[in-house]
């Protein structure tokens, strides 16, 4: 057999466990167009370093602390012991991993400490949390129902879907329920039952194949198109109905069909071009890789193969569509972020899957980046593009990958990972021009090889940013002042106080009467002239003084300060902004006493 | 073609590579059949079939990139182009990255230009549909294009799926994940396909 492999080396050129990297290069059949990343960047030449070794590039923020990962869950293999997502609750972070999951306490954000860490295969191990449960999404074939990293053998002891864990007792999370789906839970999202506070219903992301029906011979599980199989596990989202006082019970209660009737090229009503080699066919979406809830609104926003859908959810048995857009330069929707108002809504390209560079200065900047879209009487409408701008190497993991939004009254911000191109910060309060504010990098993991790392998303968690760390850890940083960041507009952002958060369901965010909220939109106001110079330092001056008075005093102050602002709105550049600004100066004033 | 550098940052990105390579003459269709596999073995957590599909795709992704590299000389419509630079970048990087998985494991790394073994793979084309495709212009050659890139995007989806069906392949993290990416890009890829061919004036 050896001297068989020698011999084909010879033969054929074989390249065997190289020292040498190869890497891939552009094609010169292809002129550049098109490409922002540019290499002109401080994020672009850094010294590449395992855990916090390498060169670090930051703007607008700073690292608080970083943690490595727990000793079980350190293992620098492929993708085996890679970090996923991460949910939290009050000051518990709950941090998935591909073959397991830990939960830290975050109560002094400069020194997390580790309460559990379960070792369980269970890629991707994308979690939420709800109350006391945390639910852990299984896909890979090597997922268990014992939770061992064996891999599988038999067909019985397979897992794909969603794992229920009780974590009332952080220290010793329980597993108490393998929830089996045809297909595997990608992802998950979680939809609250509008008026029964006892049920919530798990949207299951993902699009793999279909497993073998006898693993699981309750769920009937199929594959074909619609039209040759109506039972069909392709082409759906599954749907599992959690009982909250006895998520034991929990089970795939229905699915929706939400990828019938989606635009198809006038004329093919969506039949496959020919004969199927596959006997799928080439009949669009199959699943969605992320379906993003926003309960406040009872919308999902479904990142579904070549289409960003918009789904109406006030009954989640049954999902309205009701738009669906896809883009020539998207090629896989993954995962979306509503703005606070829900009128607008990011969506994420993840070309290359996440294992990929695609962030080099070679790579086109509309491809995977994100888009923003305007919402309006359910329809959306694309606007801008938006990538990190700085180049990455080819020996760094990077696309657009998961964030959310950083609470600022007035402006719709989002932090976002970016694999191995970091955490960054951007603006796309106009949906045309989505502009970048602040970012954290560090180098490659390595120099000379792609060996995967990065943020796999960062989320801004009740003052910092988190970001889970797929080789290195966990890191929680801190929005510094800038520019086009300013004191206030972060003090403002760290009273919007959040209980739970989940990656894939947006909590709506309500600010506090507090003077922060108020003089960030008087630093909008200052940033974008949409107020007369005179006029903002005199309100600034009124600001000051309210609030060195107490009661009465202060209120009255206020109310005068609020129909002076109704006055400022009619011949202000930015009208919307003052109008808002007089909102939140009325509520500091009835919050006075 | 991939070529060959030390990485330092993306230095190598810059550096002038050789043309696309010519297609090879015709072979005997017969001589296929006898062309031994290369050798594969399993190892820690994943199978033989697993190696197979990893080398099988090589040759596979290989084709597409030589018929993305037609597009621009051949007067493609701009969404052509585009279409195909994409592919063009995402399939280099996953013949990369294949290549690696197979050297990490001390497995067989075909040859991408050697493509013998890929003519026995779904979707490929023939040397014959290789020179047509080469000698279409315009329009023509976008039809053709498309109508080809889509039967040899089906065939690498039937691929996973021989592979998700051989017992115990698939389980490992990477290769599970290289070969649902696979399965949802190119699937993606169909769709655009398909509205591009649509979109062509008859």
């Amino acid at each position: 057999m050896r001297d068989h492999v020698r011999t084909h080396r010879a033969a054929t050129a074989l390249a065997m466990a190289a020292a040498v990297q190869l890497a891939a290069i552009a094609s010169p059949a292809f002129a550049q167009q098109d490409t922002i990343p540019t290499m002109n960047d401080p994020r672009a030449n850094l010294r590449a370093g395992t855990g916090n070794t390498a060169g670090i590039a930051a703007k607008g923020m700073r690292l608080v602390s970083y943690t490595a990962k727990p000793a079980q869950l350190d293992s620098a293999r492929g993708l085996a012991y890679i970090n996923s997502d991460i949910a939290f609750r009050n000051n518990t972070v709950y941090q998935g991993n591909f073959s397991g999951f830990s939960i830290w306490n975050v109560a002094n954000p400069a020194r997390p400490v580790e309460l559990s860490t379960v070792v369980c295969a269970t890629d991707q191990a994308d979690p939420s949390v709800y109350g006391n449960l945390l639910f852990i999404s299984a896909e890979s074939p090597r997922s268990r129902t014992d939770c061992g990293m064996q891999g599988v053998q038999d067909g019985k002891d397979r897992m794909r879907g969603v794992r229920i864990y009780d974590v009332s007792n952080p220290r010793t999370p329980r597993l108490i329920k393998n929830v089996q789906t045809c297909r595997g839970s990608h992802t998950h999202t979680i939809v609250p039952h509008p008026t029964d506070r006892n049920v919530i219903y798990i949207y299951v992301g993902g699009s793999s194949n279909v497993r073998d029906a006898a693993e699981v011979p309750e769920l009937a599980c199929s594959t074909g198109t619609v039209a040759e199989n109506p039972n069909t596990a392709d082409y759906r989202v599954d749907i599992i109905r959690v009982p909250l006082r006895n998520p034991e019970q929990a089970a795939v209660s229905g699915y929706a069909r939400i990828f019938q009737g989606l635009p198809r090229p006038a004329g093919r009503g969506g039949v496959a071009l020919n004969d199927t080699a596959t006997g799928r066919g080439a009949t669009g979406p199959s699943g969605c890789h992320d379906l993003t809830s926003y309960p406040a609104f009872h919308l999902v926003a479904g990142s579904c193969g070549s289409f960003g859908i918009l789904l109406d959810v006030r009954n989640p048995e049954r999902p309205v569509v009701t738009d669906a857009k896809s883009d020539l330069n998207f090629s896989l929707w993954h995962t979306a972020v509503f703005s606070n108002d829900a009128k607008r809504v990011v969506f994420t390209d993840e070309w290359g899957g996440g294992t990929a560079p695609r962030c080099r200065a070679t790579d086109p900047f509309r491809l995977g980046g994100n888009t923003v879209l305007t919402i309006a009487g359910g329809k959306m409408t694309q606007h801008g593009y938006f990538k990190l701008p700085a180049a990455q190497t080819n020996t760094e993991n990077c696309v657009s990958h998961n964030g959310g939004l950083v609470p600022v009254p007035g402006r719709d911000i989002m932090v976002q990972g970016w694999y191995q191109g970091g955490v960054n910060v951007f603006d796309f309060t106009d949906p045309t021009r989505p502009m970048e504010i602040a970012y954290f990098d560090r180098g490659p993991v390595d120099a000379q090889t792609l060996v995967m790392g990065g943020s796999w998303g960062a989320y801004y968690w009740n003052g910092y940013v988190y970001s889970s760390e797929l080789s290195r850890g966990l890191d929680i940083l801190e929005l510094l002042p800038s520019e086009q960041l300013s004191r206030n507009e972060l003090e403002a952002a760290k009273l919007a106080r959040m209980e739970e958060y989940n990656p894939q369901m947006q909590p709506r965010i309500t600010w506090p009467a507090a003077f922060p909220v108020v003089r960030s939109y008087l630093d909008q106001l200052v940033r974008n002239r949409g107020l007369s110079p005179a006029r903002t330092t005199a309100i600034a001056s009124a600001l000051t003084r309210a609030e060195r008075v107490r009661g009465t005093a202060r209120r009255t102050q206020l109310n005068v300060l609020a129909a002076q602002l109704d006055r400022d709105a009619r011949g202000a550049a930015d009208a919307q902004r003052v109008t808002a600004m007089a909102a939140a100066v009325r509520d500091l004033a009835r919050a006075s006493r | 073609m991939v070529v060959a550098c030390a990485v330092a940052g993306t230095a190598c990105a810059s550096r002038p590579v050789a043309a696309p390579q010519a297609v090879p003459a015709p072979a005997d269709p017969a001589a296929h059949h006898h062309m031994p596999d290369l050798p594969a073995t399993a190892g820690p957590g994943f199978t033989v079939a697993d190696v197979r599909f990893m080398q099988h795709m090589i040759g596979h992704h290989a084709q597409a990139v030589r018929m993305a590299a037609m597009a621009p000389a051949n007067g493609a419509s701009d969404d052509v182009v585009r279409l195909a630079r994409k592919i063009d970048i995402s399939q280099r990087d996953e013949i990369v990255m294949m290549k690696s998985w197979l050297a990490e494991r001390r497995q067989a790394v075909p040859d991408e230009a050697h493509s013998q073994h890929a003519m026995m793979m779904p979707g490929m084309l023939t040397d014959e549909q290789f020179a047509r495709l080469g000698a279409a212009r315009g329009r023509a050659f976008d039809r053709l294009f498309l109508t080809l890139m889509t039967r040899h995007h089906e065939g690498a989806l039937q691929m996973v799926q021989e592979l998700f069906r051989s017992p115990g392949a698939g389980q490992e993290p990477d290769i599970f994940r290289f070969a649902t990416d696979v399965d949802a890009d190119q699937r993606d890829e169909l769709v655009v396909m398909e509205r591009l061919l649509h979109a062509i004036p008859d």
